[in-house]
């Protein structure tokens, strides 16, 4: 029968829009307006996953964001899969495909049950410590095992389709929560001009006034509720977020709200239509009005499906119309319960009783007690259930009498029939986003539950979230925060205006009841279910604090409570009452564990927005990329930059390539594209002092016109940059870093200039994108220069080496330094960056005729390394300082001023004998290349682990030699010319070498001055 | 994520412009060769790390690029002041802290 449930009227639903969905391969029909768990429920589904540990089944508990069973996988198709959705906030739409999350093989049947005994005994609290990391090696088949038993949900295998957007907003309010009281705080706060966003998870405005019988202003609540919501819809300087979850609250006033847009509509969203909305607000001012959630009792059995929130039954009856059983039993603490059976009640099914846990003196009685009797129902005070029977449904309870504090039964257990059996044990407040900022909740014995407590943060808070659960003082407390908020932001508002009415109803104190005790002690009766989803067991816990777990924050470890996607909405509370009492210490002295964010789940599309795919990470290109892709170069990343890695000709090898571009250089001329080098200009008075501050050697004497390498130290003495620095006028500079630390070259200038010497007027700008940098290098490196360079002469005798030149390049002005990274006649042209692919082109055209050939890093890193020039980053690792790289001749220890470094490298380990030095390797088996990164012994045969030299930095076979070449670190090395050592390899064998010096080719320098 | 005002902007920006650069009020050693390596090490590598109020140096990364100091406080991550390098912090103690808690609290 379709929809057996279904009232015929009433409900906030679309009778005339049936939508069909699917669960569990089953179709079933819905209305628009229903919830996934409110059509279930509608259907009589009855059970819909299985339990973690003990696979027990499980059904629908709750109407919103605290549900622990009803956790579904939804979609329809491979792609648009999302796992863990709670039945009771995903809304129905036509064509929704969802299965259940827990139950392996199936809900209805599953192999655990088989297991159900043994799975008990086997998964007791600390079960992942005690059970299952023993033996170690078990772990990976234990590990698939629970995973699949225990239903986490799966991923999609096939790519996001949908579009997902972040939004940054600015707002002078943020109202969390659209009930009573956050719609009462966004109309005073609105109405004051102030910016206003007022968020809530719900799909419609109204927090519980949604299927509250109550009245306000004197008429029906969701009445009051439109009339609020169309004035605050005509005020421009309010933002109305429905379908929106503040998931979390971070420091300085900062919330994330995930807002769905389209996941109510369809399986995706429409093409260009964005699926989610993260929004990322800053905001003066938050007014928490969060609301609270029911809390359940914890009794035998109480996970068998039937057993329900009473809220959730009065939501269910009245927003869907949907009676989720036939027979009523409802327990309660406190007099909001009643609710739930009236509700029931005028649906026109059986209440088969009232258990009020509170004990009444004689005739004493109280206005629901009366309510319910003029019904005719059954009220059975200072009652309780205290087990039900029954497995996929409840088919009838156990219940006895309880004493006044609820900790022992006073009579004899008697049975009723029933289906359904609903509970409340009041209210805990909401109080996650209050805790995420650090806020440690206070308890309060009034409230029975935990309040927000001090907070640093321009926060204030309203209604239920505070424990105030009267409708009456919601309305006030909303109207006076949301006042109070806006003028503390700086707008104009009455502090005292009236909030809308309600009637307000005397109510009897509620019972603090956390635990129904049962004939049995604890550890032998039913499963009292404290956290449903995790299973976590009222006998679970204290066998926790037995086995002398005190801290609260270890018993949730050990018990894993408040663990699952619930995050411990309903359990929490429970567990803590139960460890406490178990401890013999009140609830404020065992404390509470801390809420963090996210307060539900938030998909991963909505974390990532639209920075995935090509905008995950910027590229950064130089002027000349569309040519090095018109001529197949291959590309490497060096920090964000793209830079041709090798230009491979058809049919080549890499390896082929890398000979052939090399050849091309040492015979004849190469071009690299070098514009990605770090370039900062550097200009003042005292840019000369400050830069014999910064780098080891001097740089008093250099001349206008001249250039100067220079190594870059940190205080420790260690090398961590190194580059050319060019000077371009007395007080005018350009330096040149590698390029994955120009940025970080650039604020240590900064911070040195702005924090030490603030007295040095020196300015820096990075210039790096300013300028494209062409390197003309090979023996016939000038012949090209001659053909593109109209004004200058470049004879050696007129344009020397480490001299630089402005000149007009095919018009074009360039600055042309003469400095070598191959050991070659080189030249670096650099054009204004929009020159660059015309200047570029020009030199490939004039460069044809002596096979200038193009090259990339690859090749770049082989050419310096037969000449044994660095890659600071490749050859360093911030634990070797100049003296150790055997470049003493770059340190200048005679300038006056301490230069960054100088105190460092004089450490006692930094000069001490025997530190790893920077060598040449040439391998014994000239075509054998020692992978980067081995490490080299004196005997291979030692046993293990080895006694270690030190390791190989950069290793290549170089066409120019005829042999591989590597640089190492070798202890002591440069002491140690000629000597043995061996590369052992993880396949066993080692790799004979030969220490040496690291510059492998034209040792004197002869080739670049020519 | 810390919403900082930069005094020499004179405005508020998100914690993405800037870059935490350690603790503040460090000077470097005006004469390091005078330094023991005891010495040098303490300038190099020990911090105060302490919980409360913190003296924090900070860089406008993306945005002017420039310097500045910061009292912080790491225990509710409060921003108490925020001042020019060469500056003095006017929040040193806990009840100074406490006043200005208030004042960051009320608005102001
Ligand atoms: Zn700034």
């Amino acid at each position: 029968m379709a929809q057996q449930n279904r009232l015929i009227e009433g409900g906030r639903i679309a009778r005339d829009s049936v939508i069909n969905f699917s669960y569990n391969g089953k179709t079933y029909p819905g209305f628009v307006g229903d919830t996934l768990a409110s059509a279930m429920l509608a259907n009589g589904i009855d059970v819909v996953g299985r339990s973690f540990k003990y696979s027990r089944p499980r059904g629908i508990v709750a109407a919103g964001a605290e549900e622990p069973n009803a956790i579904m996988q939804l979609g329809a198709t491979e792609a648009t899969q999302v796992p863990n959705v709670r039945a009771t906030q995903q809304e129905l739409f036509a064509g929704l495909v969802c299965q259940a999350t827990n139950g392996w093989p199936n809900v209805e049947f599953d192999m655990m049950s088989s297991l159900g005994s043994v799975g008990a005994s086997v998964m007791p609290p600390g079960f992942y410590y005690k059970t299952f990391m023993y033996p170690k090696s078990m772990w990976n088949t234990y590990e698939k095992f629970i995973r699949k038993a225990a239903g986490l949900g799966r991923s999609p295998l096939e790519a996001d389709p949908d579009r997902y957007d972040h939004y940054n907003q600015h707002a002078d309010v943020v109202i969390v929560g659209a009930g009573p009281a956050g719609l009462s705080a966004a109309l005073e706060a609105g109405r004051s001009g102030a910016r206003v966003i007022i968020a809530d998870e719900q799909a419609e405005f109204g927090g519980a006034l949604l299927h509250s019988k109550q009245s306000v202003n004197g008429m029906p609540a969701m009445a009051w509720v439109a009339s609020v919501v169309a004035e605050l819809a005509a005020l421009d300087n309010v933002m109305m977020l429905p379908k929106s979850t503040v998931n979390g609250y971070h420091d300085h006033n900062f919330l994330t709200i995930h807002q769905r847009c389209t996941d109510h509509i369809a399986d995706r969203a429409e093409a260009n239509v964005s699926r989610q909305r993260m929004h990322r607000v800053r905001t003066k001012w938050v007014v928490l009005a969060s609301g609270a959630h029911e809390r359940p009792l914890v009794y035998g059995n109480n996970d068998v499906p039937g057993c329900m929130l009473a809220d959730a039954v009065s939501t269910y009856i009245n927003r869907y119309a949907v009676v989720p059983g036939k027979q009523l039993v409802l327990m309660t603490t406190n007099d909001g319960g009643y609710q739930a059976a009236f509700d029931w009640h005028q649906a026109g099914r059986e209440v088969v009783a009232i258990l009020d846990t509170r004990s009444y003196q004689g005739t004493e009685t109280s206005a629901v007690i009366d309510r319910a009797r003029e019904l005719g129902i059954k009220v059975l005070t200072g009652s309780a259930v205290v087990e039900v029977q029954g497995s996929k449904r409840v088919s009838a309870v156990s219940i006895a009498s309880l004493n006044s504090q609820g900790d022992q039964l006073t009579g004899p257990v008697s049975q009723l029939s029933c289906d359904t059996v609903a509970s409340s044990g009041g209210w805990s407040p909401a109080i996650h986003l209050s805790c995420h900022t650090g806020s440690r909740p206070v308890w309060s014995d009034q409230v029975i539950g935990f309040i927000p407590g001090d907070t640093v943060q321009k926060q204030l808070i309203a209604g239920a979230i505070g424990g105030t659960f009267d409708l009456q003082s919601c309305l006030a407390q909303g109207t006076k925060a949301g006042a109070q908020a806006a003028s503390n932001a700086g707008f104009d508002t009455n502090l005292d205006v009236a909030a809308a009415t309600a009637e307000s109803v005397a109510e009897t104190t509620p019972m603090a009841l956390f635990h129904i005790p049962h004939p049995k002690e604890t550890s032998r009766a039913p499963k009292q279910f404290v956290d449903l989803q995790n299973d976590v067991t009222a006998a679970g816990i204290e066998l926790a604090t037995r086995e002398g777990f005190e801290s609260i924050e270890h018993v949730k470890r050990y018990t894993a409570l408040g663990f699952g996607t619930d995050q411990g909405k309903l359990g929490n509370i429970n567990g803590m009452a139960i460890a406490a009492k178990s401890m013999q210490k009140t609830i404020p002295q065992t404390g509470t564990t801390i809420f963090r964010p996210n307060y539900t789940p938030v998909t991963f599309g909505a974390i990532a927005g639209r920075n995935c795919g090509e905008l995950f990470d910027p590229k950064r290109f130089s002027a000349m990329h569309q040519w090095h892709l018109d001529n197949g170069a291959l590309f490497e990343d060096v920090g964000n930059w793209k830079r041709p890695w090798y230009f491979p000709q058809p049919g080549e090898s890499m390896q082929q390539s890398l000979e052939r571009e090399c050849l091309a250089v040492r015979d004849s001329a190469g071009v690299l594209d070098a514009s990605t080098l770090g370039k900062i200009d550097i200009q003042g008075p005292d840019a000369r002092e400050f830069l014999g501050r910064v780098y080891t050697n001097a740089w008093a004497k250099l001349a206008v016109g001249k250039c100067r390498y220079g190594l870059m130290c940190g205080e420790d003495g260690m090398v961590f940059d190194d580059g050319v620095t060019a000077c371009l006028a007395d007080n005018h500079f350009v330096m040149t870093t590698t390029t994955g630390g120009a940025a970080r070259v650039l604020e240590w200038l900064e911070i040195y200039q702005q924090t030490e010497w603030p007295e040095l007027e020196v300015y820096f700008n990075t210039v790096t994108d300013h300028w494209s940098t062409i390197t003309v290098t090979g023996p016939n490196a000038r012949k090209i220069l001659d053909e593109v360079v109209d004004d200058i002469d470049l004879s050696n005798d007129s344009f020397k080496y480490m001299d630089w030149k402005a000149a007009t390049v095919m018009g074009v002005p360039a600055r042309i330094f003469r400095i070598s990274f191959t050991g070659e006649l080189s030249y670096e042209i650099n054009v204004q960056a929009n020159y660059g692919m015309r200047i570029w082109e020009a030199v490939m055209e004039k460069g044809a005729a002596f096979n200038l050939t193009p090259y990339g890093t690859e090749t770049m890193h082989i050419l310096r390394a037969e000449k044994g020039f660095i890659i600071a980053g490749q050859d360093t690792d911030g634990s070797v300082h100049p003296y150790d790289l055997g470049m003493g001749w770059a340190v200048s220890q005679k300038k006056p001023f301490s230069f960054i470094g100088k105190r460092g490298m004089a450490r006692e380990d930094c000069v001490k004998e025997d530190r790893k030095q920077l060598v040449g390797l040439m391998t014994a088996e000239p075509k054998k290349v020692i992978p980067e990164g081995s490490q080299a012994v004196d005997d291979p045969k030692q046993a293990i682990p080895m006694t270690m030299l030190g390791h190989v930095t950069s290793s290549y076979y170089s066409a120019c030699l005829g042999h591989s070449i590597a640089m190492a670190y070798i202890r002591n090395g440069h002491k140690r010319m000629g000597e043995t050592v061996y590369s052992p390899q993880a396949d066993g064998s080692a790799i004979e070498a030969t220490i040496c010096s690291p510059i492998f080719l034209d040792p004197k320098g002869e080739r670049q001055n020519v | 994520m810390f919403y900082i005002y930069c005094p020499h902007c004179e405005e508020h920006r998100e914690e993405e412009e800037f870059h935490a650069s350690g603790e503040a009020h460090i000077p470097r050693p005006l004469d390091p060769e005078s330094c023991s390596d005891e010495e040098w090490g303490e300038y190099m590598f020990f911090r105060t790390n302490p919980r409360g109020i913190h003296h924090e140096l900070w860089v406008h990364a993306v945005g002017c690029r420039k310097f500045f100091n910061m009292t912080r406080d790491t225990q509710s991550y409060l921003i108490l002041e925020t001042y020019k390098i060469g500056e003095k912090p006017s929040i040193t103690s806990a009840a100074a802290k406490l006043q200005a808690q208030t004042k960051v609290q009320e608005g102001v």
